[in-house]
């Protein structure tokens, strides 16, 4: 039976200094730091401690240091997230999530975190200079950064059939998850001439397979570093897809691709073989393409489009529900939900793409480049229209593109906002958040599969949390409540 | 793999295709959509990034993961 597809979205985020040098690590520190330095000022219980994996990150209360420690800023925070610096950009990975939605909630609270970020840079900066954020994932110049999936699936599933079957769904799903790019970085295919592509990642992925994260990036990475127990868990590790700002978008990424993984762990393939001749072709065919009509060749000679193969997918998928329900989706009816919009935005994307502008990224920034086009009658090498294609993902509520644009939400601002400080409830997040939020200055460091506590006696002292699904609320919340102190709290534990 | 029916694509747009005849309602629509799409553009105009050219060349990104 498939494991509940515990879920989670790490962000690589765009970082420009305005007004001065670019310095992108100095920035995504700054960042960090300014955020969680305004946490301090906030009246939490911070302490003066070493830089490095400290849970709370780098924080002093006062001014910034001139000279930040830049190397390992790392923060966890209450809503149980983890936000840091990673490669020169500053990074967000959701906590934990039990499902889809609530995988749309963290995601946006993850963009609350990074506007209060810029918020609070700004103000230690001089006047004239900021530092601007951009949930988007290339510079067009052949530089690319990820916005990163993570999936609880069951280690019993051999890492090959997993890989064989989800690729024709990581290839085709762009359709729907791409944001959108005015035309190419790279060498096109036959040299032909690519205006506007679906996806920002698609043209960066060279290999079917393999370990690889930053350059000849696979379609399927095989990173296995599952934060859990390896017997049971295995995580797998998504980094084909595009950042997305419109929350249908963002669900049906997460939501569709649960529901594949489980048609793998659950053997729900019913012998309909998808299998692609050349996905590193086809997954770049499919981005060139905004009438989604290119055939693709198939193993089996045949040839499928990107649209006829997700409706294959979706096709098995509601059968699946409908046999065994979907409760490995986390909730039977944000599953429902998945399959309802699933089909709804392929049935659009059929009929007409303008269709669904409210809720594909691809759709909504095309729709904007062209009417910009009609009025200022310019031709698709205008500069602007790069502009406006990067704009677009400007994280500025008063300069982003995408925030001036009319598309479908699925989540209330004020649930967006208790998500800033309030952890997941459903899995390990939960305790991790909840931890934090009560005894901030006692934790020497918090991880994905463990808590650290610092008593101020020796030794420090481990809590393991290798089951993404234990710690949850329902587990711990009466605990934590009947917990005085941290000591009391695992004097519990041992009990 | 399922029948389906292999409908004749739009060109690569979003434009709104003119239909040959337009219902009344059709055309309120279509005119609703486009003075909403005026507005966006009146905005988009106001805030886009001034030197368009020098914006788009000056953000370079190093590469991460």
């Amino acid at each position: 039976m498939a494991v509940p597809k515990v879920c989670g979205i790490e962000t690589e985020y765009g970082v420009q200094h305005v007004g001065g040098d670019q310095n992108p690590v100095a920035s995504s520190s700054m960042l960090v730091n300014a955020y969680v330095s305004d946490l301090a000022q906030a009246g939490w219980d911070f302490e003066d401690e070493a830089p490095g994996n400290d849970a709370r990150g780098f924080a002093r209360e006062g001014s910034m240091p001139p000279e930040i420690e830049t190397h390992l800023v790392n923060a966890v925070l209450t809503n149980g997230a983890r936000y840091y610096v990673d490669h020169a950009h500053p990074e967000m990975s959701t906590p934990e999530c039990a499902d889809a939605l609530e995988a749309v909630l963290y995601d946006k609270a993850g963009e609350i975190v990074l506007m209060r970020s810029m918020a609070a840079a700004k103000r230690m900066l001089p006047d004239g200079q900021a530092i601007v954020v951009y949930k988007n994932n290339s510079d067009r110049k052949g530089n690319s950064y990820g916005t990163h999936e993570n999936y609880l699936m069951d280690r019993a599933v051999p890492f090959s059939r997993i890989a064989h079957l989800v690729t024709p769904h990581f290839v085709t799903r762009q359709i729907y998850t791409g944001a959108g790019k005015v035309g190419t970085e790279t060498p096109t295919i036959g040299g032909r001439s690519v205006p506007y592509q679906l996806s920002q990642r698609s043209e960066f992925f060279e290999e079917e397979i393999g370990l690889e994260t930053t350059l000849k990036r696979p379609i399927v990475n095989t990173r296995d570093e599952p934060h859990a127990d390896p017997q049971r868990y295995r995580r797998l590790h998504v980094i084909v897809g595009d950042a997305n700002l419109a929350e249908v978008a963002t669900f049906l990424k997460i939501g569709a691709t649960s529901l594949v993984l489980a048609l793998i762990e659950d053997d729900g393939f019913d012998g309909v073989d998808l299998t692609l001749a050349n996905p590193v072709q086809a997954i770049r065919l499919v981005s060139y393409d905004t009438t989604l009509s290119t055939p693709l060749e198939m193993a089996d000679g045949t040839s499928c489009t990107a649209l006829e193969l997700q409706w294959e997918l979706f096709s098995l998928a509601r059968k699946y529900a409908d046999d065994r329900g979907l409760e490995c989706l986390g909730d039977e009816a944000v599953g429902r939900d998945v399959l309802e919009r699933w089909e709804s935005v392929l049935h659009g994307l059929e009929t007409d793409p303008a269709n669904v502008s409210r809720q594909v990224d691809w759709v909504a920034k095309l729709q904007l480049i062209e009417g910009y086009q009609d009025r200022h009658n310019l031709d698709w090498d205008d500069h602007r229209l790069a502009a406006l294609d990067l704009q677009y993902h400007d994280l500025r509520p008063e300069r982003s593109l995408f925030a001036r644009l009319d598309t479908e939400h699925l989540v209330s601002e004020q649930d967006v906002l208790s998500a800033v400080t309030e952890p997941p409830r459903r899995t390990r997040a939960y305790f991790r958040g909840q931890c934090l939020k009560r005894w901030a200055s006692s934790v020497a460091s918090a991880n994905w599969d463990s808590i650290v506590f610092d008593l101020g006696t020796d030794p420090l002292r481990r809590v393991p949390m290798m089951d993404p699904l234990r710690g949850t609320a329902e587990h711990t919340e009466e605990l934590l409540k009947a917990s005085s102190s941290p000591a009391d709290l695992l004097t519990r534990l041992s009990a | 793999m399922a029948e389906r029916e292999q409908k004749r694509r739009p060109a690569p747009s979003t434009r709104q295709e003119e239909a040959p005849e337009e219902a009344p309602q059709a055309s309120e629509a279509g005119e609703r959509l486009k003075s909403e799409l005026d507005d966006l553009l009146d905005e988009i105009d106001e805030v886009l990034e001034e030197n368009a050219e020098e914006f788009v060349r000056n953000y370079v990104q190093k590469g991460g993961e």
